[in-house]
């Protein structure tokens, strides 16, 4: 390679690099403009949850849909006995009813500990929804609802549940959000899909060759 | 009991381990007499399939008698069962429109997360295969755990030999269905790339469903004898320029219908598919598709491409644009076993299908990895492999 021909590819070489910086410049002000012009946007149809931005307020939702072949009021029942939800769901130790309408949620953390939050019903209609938020001075403030509604064409019912949760600060709140930010999108699917397993076809599949010592 | 276990690549081993129980009310336990060994289990063996662990039990085409039945299983001990080699669990909007393999239910919640990510949508499970599709212990095996046996398993009549019922739990159904995504309407011209045991039953089908003729591709002789007994035309890539070939046997107008029954691991000397096998040495999910991109590119215009053959990944220069400009139909996917099981085993019964033509080795099961190497290294030969368990 000629010394001239050397000296070209440096100029080549310099001459890309500045194409690039400027290149990565417009994009970045393409960008920022087009965040900006989403702010404007009209609202579309999709949930709130499946937005590009992942809280609300001082909350956190997640949520997940799913179509379970069973009516909504079997559903519903299975679901309104909170204890049963222990049976499809991943960290939920037990659900025990305090009385007066509060039950607890004892919660498996990792490491071996137990959260527990105390929850009371506040909307509660059969076959429609179920929703239920904390009680003052729990250890996690907490709303949710679940939702049934018929699906089309015979493929029964179309179950929503939205959790929303406050992350809490210190020590306890650290140890919710690594229980929480334990991909709860993840958690809530396969808890509905448990729970569709379960209501679907009786039992909830595992590839074990033997039951559990 | 013994059964023939994964231990990576290439090695595969019978060993003692755990019987199985009755896990879930509607689970059986079958005793297994007859099992196959199946092109597809050469994928794992090749480990071109990911999420095996070692001391996986292989196999997903075996029979056997039902020596326990959960409470909530339809089977009764004693009964002979033929076991489909998808799990499908009978109540879910799938099983309930007859798409056996698409069934939401029975792949096992955490295993459903990989595919469910890479496809969009978790896949069903199948014995004996990838813990994507459940890691379900397979029928390799002296005893086999079958979930939901209310739903899969056939109940077969006395009087009729493992032997010619043993394919109903894969390749039969499988061939089969291949012909029926053909849409084979009376005096069509159906290719075939791949004369193994799918390629070879997809060619009995499509005779019944009314082909005038079939042309068979592969360079094996003795498969290609094979298909030539059922009545097919041959076409040995060996020796023939494939495309010009099946042009000119069909008139200048190409067949109406093509099947690629050879799936991930195609080979055959041809540049795109060295590239190919050079990507899926060092990528996983690169499919070699060099049988596919020729039937494609074969195929009449308006006509229909069928695929039995497994893939899992993703397929470089697929000619999307043939597919497009002549107006192609594309069906696919993993056998709707039980949909097809009670009129085959008819079939069986009354003659027209022949399923011992294929077997071309008979092991005990303690002999299992020697019918591994010799189905991979000599394919000429070694057609089809049965097991034999010593409950035979």
């Amino acid at each position: 390679m000629t010394r001239h021909r050397h000296g070209r590819d440096r100029s080549a070489v310099a001459l890309w690099a500045a194409v690039g910086v400027l290149g990565a410049g417009v994009a970045a002000l393409a960008y920022a403009r087009s965040a900006r012009d989403d702010r404007h946007r009209p609202a579309d149809s999709a949930p709130g949850r499946t937005a590009r931005r992942g809280r609300f307020g001082d909350y956190a939702v997640t949520g997940k849909t799913i179509t379970i072949h069973r009516t909504r009021q079997e559903i519903y029942d299975f679901w309104r006995d909170f204890a049963n939800l222990a049976r499809v769901m991943d960290n939920i130790v037990s659900v025990t009813p305090l009385g007066d309408g509060v039950d607890r949620w004892t919660i498996g953390a990792p490491g071996g500990t137990q959260v527990s939050t105390d929850t009371r019903i506040v909307e509660d209609r059969p076959g429609e929804l179920i929703s239920w938020r904390s009680v003052e001075g729990s250890e996690i403030e907490t709303e949710g609802k679940v939702m049934f509604r018929d699906a089309p064409a015979d493929r029964g019912t179309v179950v929503e549940a939205i959790v929303a949760y406050k992350p809490p600060a210190g020590n306890v709140g650290r140890l919710i959000a690594k229980l929480f930010g334990k991909e709860p999108k993840v958690q809530a699917r396969q808890d509905l899909k448990r729970l569709k397993m379960l209501m679907e076809t009786g039992e909830i599949a595992t590839s074990a060759n033997r039951k559990a010592a | 009991m013994r059964a023939l276990t994964w231990q990576g690549k290439h090695d595969v081993r019978v060993e003692t381990v755990p019987d199985p129980e009755i896990v879930n009310p509607r689970d059986a336990i079958i005793e297994v007499t007859s099992t196959a060994i199946c092109g597809s289990d050469l994928h794992l063996y090749d480990k071109v399939i990911p999420g095996l662990l070692p001391g996986d039990i292989l196999g997903h085409e075996f029979m056997g008698r039902v020596v326990e039945a959960g409470p909530g299983s339809t089977l009764k001990k004693g009964q002979r069962v033929v076991v489909p080699f998808t799990i499908s669990c009978g109540a879910c909007f799938h099983c309930r429109n007859a798409q056996f393999s698409a069934c939401d239910n029975s792949n096992p919640v955490e295993k459903q997360e990989a595919t469910e990510t890479l496809y969009g949508h978790a896949i069903s499970a199948l014995f004996g295969y990838s813990h994507l599709a459940g890691g379900y212990p397979g029928g390799q095996a002296e005893y086999v755990r079958v979930p939901f046996s209310d739903v899969g398993p056939i109940v077969i009549p006395d009087g009729m030999d493992d032997e010619d019922v043993l394919f109903l739990s894969d390749i039969l159904p499988t061939g089969w269905m291949a012909a029926e995504n053909a849409a084979i309407a009376p005096g069509d011209i159906v290719a075939v790339w791949g004369c193994g045991p799918v390629g070879l039953f997809a060619i009995q089908s499509a005779f019944i469903m009314g082909a005038s003729e079939v042309i068979a591709i592969d360079h094996y002789p003795r498969r290609l004898e094979l298909a030539r007994g059922l009545g097919a035309k041959v076409v040995d890539f060996r020796q023939t320029r494939v495309l010009e070939a099946v042009m000119e046997m069909t008139g200048g107008i190409g067949p109406d219908a093509v099947i690629d029954a050879v799936g991930m691991e195609s080979h055959g000397f041809a540049p795109d598919t060295v590239l190919d096998n050079i990507k899926q040495q060092l990528l996983p999910g690169v499919d070699s598709i060099h049988a596919l991109r020729e039937a494609i590119i074969a195929v009449r215009k308006g006509g229909r491409v069928s695929i039995p053959g497994a893939y899992g990944g993703f397929a470089d220069r697929f000619p999307m644009g043939a597919v497009m400009e002549k107006g192609l139909q594309i069906r696919t996917g993993q056998t709707h076993v039980p949909r097809y099981t009670r009129e085959l085993l008819e079939r069986i019964g009354e003659g027209e299908i022949d399923c011992r033509f294929l077997i071309s080795h008979r092991l005990p099961l303690e002999r299992a990895a020697e019918g591994y190497s010799g189905f991979k290294n000599h394919p000429d030969d070694w057609t089809k492999v049965v097991l034999k368990t010593g409950r035979s």
